[in-house]
């Protein structure tokens, strides 16, 4: 036969949570009512955490910032598959899975206010700070994968994160296929939020998917409905579980949409229609899972009005804890250029630190 | 203790780290099977396994990328570029994270990984083969910039690279690769990093330089020794960054003249560094101008044209004696 089909490929969709909060049963997660609760106060606060940043940052009491609202789904639910061990390699939109991997907020509010105290936290170990290169922080999460196994080490695998718009950088390529080469215990996340600041993900990339990536190195790959937390919960778990039992690597597309600007100093009104933001606000992740849970019993008014305080009150603490940080030890940089310093570094840190007290004697 | 060309020597550094900590991998093009296209990790694989030898996809991105995950999750890797005119398509991975991951988390996270790389001309390479770009790297604050001269210097400062708590680019010079052997201690010896070394102590003039243009320049140096009986300075830079500003400069205020010999273009490059050091701390010391003897600032010419764009003994020994007769 000259001409023969040598392989054929196929992309499905998950989806467990209709837009009403209907459950398919058949695909519901078997996650207890805590683990439930739990999991909607995480995408709570993650919601208010950022709205919180936002007015925080109209203030000018923090810099900019990527809000993540609306991708709440995508981000806890990826959290909430994860297993102990696991490594946490973000990108910079995923406030939500950082805080439950244990970052505290209050080290999201000191990175955005331009402290490099807020890349890292008692415990952070397995959580590598908020990388801003597009899609190189992918290839530390094959490496970190490549660790994992060349240890044997048992039940471990990473998450990492990357954007529609990263899957055109050549670092997510690469990783890919280091990845699919290697057979390493990694779950790719690409959060298709729709657009990478002005560009839209119809004109990121021709392909129909962004999951049919995975096609390409012989990797399992899907795409789930971003907006539904238990599709997201149960790709992720499948992915990990995929992982740990020696099966490498996979790549979950979560289709779901960025409702707020790329960051705070952006004006998303230029490039995309109020039209497309409001009918995005009436598929958004919060309002289905409100629903399932209600429908379950788990939540109703007044537990929703306590949990809303509970969480209000939680940030509240947190921001008065930024507004009474100090910045200490102003020559810092001078300690961490490298684990010995070196006596011209050493000279630079005196030059330093003398100009910085004529300017204060100048000063008064 | 044996004659080794530095080849053999490098060998040797990263073998017997490997021997002494299951740490240490190795990842590249070609660095398995094949034992690196100069060679350089030979019988490695043997030795050690496809899971610490690893030939990898021809990506540079993808092998210092993934060398920085395994250096955070507590490997030691030790990753070669085949070629340093490749090291660009990764260059962000140094620049954007190997560099800056303990700054940036005062410490929690660290990259000790080694980017090993051949530079330089005078092999008759194709083109992107021949560069000399040291200060390409050498602006990164965070990183590392060593670049051995000799084969016994290879193996110490290897050796010192991969226990390095942070990121060295290790830049080799091909051209001397197998261009002489060196007695090569037995016992283990690891050179410091961020320090110079006095090859040969003098008092009339210093003449600094490094990697590839050491030899022509020992060669110029004993040419002027001889017909003028002089007595000369010989500095091996070895660290480009951080550099030991103090060893030039202690040397400079006594002997009060220098020439500085480079391959790699001349502005902005780690010469300009040196006489700018010179400038801050010792100038008047200096009886005479700082003298470079360097690259021209052209794209690195193909071969045909490459023996005279490079500096050679008769340009160094001109340089050296303008600046004696100033």
């Amino acid at each position: 036969m000259p001409l023969e089909e040598i392989a054929t490929f196929s992309v499905s969709r998950l989806q467990v949570l209709d837009e009403q909060g209907k459950v398919d049963s058949a695909l519901e997660p078997e996650l207890t009512d805590e683990q439930l609760m739990s999991l909607y106060r995480h995408m709570v606060m993650a919601r208010e955490a950022d709205q919180r940043m936002l007015k925080l940052q109209r203030q000018g009491r923090i810099g900019t910032f990527g809000p993540c609202t609306g991708q709440e789904a995508s981000i806890c639910g990826t959290a909430m598959a994860m297993g102990e061990k696991d490594w946490l390699v973000g990108a910079f939109r995923e406030a939500g899975a950082r805080m439950m991997r244990g970052e505290p907020f209050l080290r999201q509010l000191l990175y955005y206010n331009g402290f490099e105290e807020g890349n890292y936290f008692a415990g952070n170990e397995r959580v590598t700070p908020v990388a801003v290169i597009v899609a190189a922080q992918l290839l530390h999460a094959v490496g970190i994968g490549y660790s994992i196994k060349y240890r044997g080490e048992k039940d471990t695998a990473v998450v990492s994160f990357v954007g529609d718009g990263g899957t055109s950088e050549g670092d997510f390529h690469e990783a890919l296929n280091f990845a699919s080469v290697w057979q390493v215990p990694v779950v790719f996340i690409v959060q298709n939020n729709q657009w990478a600041i002005s560009h839209p993900r119809s004109k990121q990339t021709h392909s129909k998917t962004l999951a049919q990536k995975a096609i390409a190195y012989d990797m399992p790959g899907i795409q789930v409905d971003g907006n539904d937390v238990l599709a997201v919960y149960r790709a992720v778990k499948e992915g990990l579980d995929r992982a740990y039992s020696g099966g490498g690597p996979s790549l979950i597309e979560t289709d779901t949409y960025r409702l707020m600007m790329h960051t705070t100093a952006d004006d998303a009104t230029k490039y995309r229609n109020e039209e497309e933001v409001e009918a995005a606000w009436k598929r958004e992740p919060l309002i289905r899972f409100k629903a399932y849970l209600e429908n379950k019993g788990l939540l109703d008014e007044e537990k929703q009005a306590a949990l809303a305080a509970d969480v209000k009150a939680e940030i509240d603490a947190v921001v008065k804890e930024l507004d009474e940080w100090q910045l200490q030890n102003i020559d810092q940089s001078f300690e961490h250029v490298f684990g010995d310093k070196h006596p011209e570094i050493a000279l630079q840190q005196a030059e330093f630190l003398d100009e910085l007290s004529r300017e204060e004697d100048a000063n008064g | 203790m044996a004659k080794l060309n530095m080849v053999q020597a490098l060998n040797l550094a990263m073998a017997e780290e490997m021997a002494r900590d299951r740490d240490v991998v190795i990842l590249g093009e070609d660095v398995g099977l094949d034992g690196g296209v100069f060679r350089v990790t030979e019988g490695l694989l043997e030795k050690f396994g496809k899971e610490r030898v690893i030939d990898t996809p021809l990506a540079e991105s993808g092998i210092v990328g993934t060398a920085i995950g395994m250096a955070i999750s507590g490997l030691k890797p030790v990753a070669e570029i085949q070629f340093s005119g490749f090291a660009f398509l990764m260059f962000h991975q140094l620049e954007g994270y190997a560099s800056r991951f303990r700054s940036r988390t005062h410490g929690q996270f660290t990259v000790p990984l080694v980017v090993r790389m051949p530079y330089g001309g005078k092999v008759r390479a194709l083109e992107h083969h021949s560069e000399s770009r040291e200060a390409s790297f050498a602006h990164l604050p965070g990183l590392k910039v060593v670049i051995p001269s000799s084969p016994r210097n290879a193996r110490a400062l290897l050796l010192a690279a991969i226990r390095d708590p942070d990121t060295v680019v290790f830049m080799e010079p091909k051209r001397s690769y197998r261009a002489f052997r060196e007695e090569v201690p037995e016992e283990e010896e690891v050179m410091e990093i961020g320090k110079a070394q006095v090859v040969e102590a003098g008092t009339d003039l210093t003449v600094i330089s490094w990697g590839a243009m050491m030899r022509p320049t020992i060669a110029a140096v004993e040419q002027v020794k001889e017909k003028r009986g002089t007595s000369i300075e010989l500095i091996d830079l070895l660290t480009m960054a951080p550099m030991d500003g103090a060893t030039l400069v202690d040397s400079v205020r006594k002997t009060g003249r220098c020439v500085v010999v480079q391959e790699a273009p001349r502005s902005c490059s780690i010469s300009s560094e040196i006489i700018a050091r010179i400038n801050d701390r010792e100038l008047l010391y200096l009886e005479a101008p700082v003298k470079r003897v360097t690259g021209y600032d052209v794209v690195t010419p193909y071969f045909a044209r490459e023996e005279t764009y490079l500096p050679g003994p008769e340009r160094i020994v001109r340089a050296i004696e303008e600046t004696l007769d100033f």
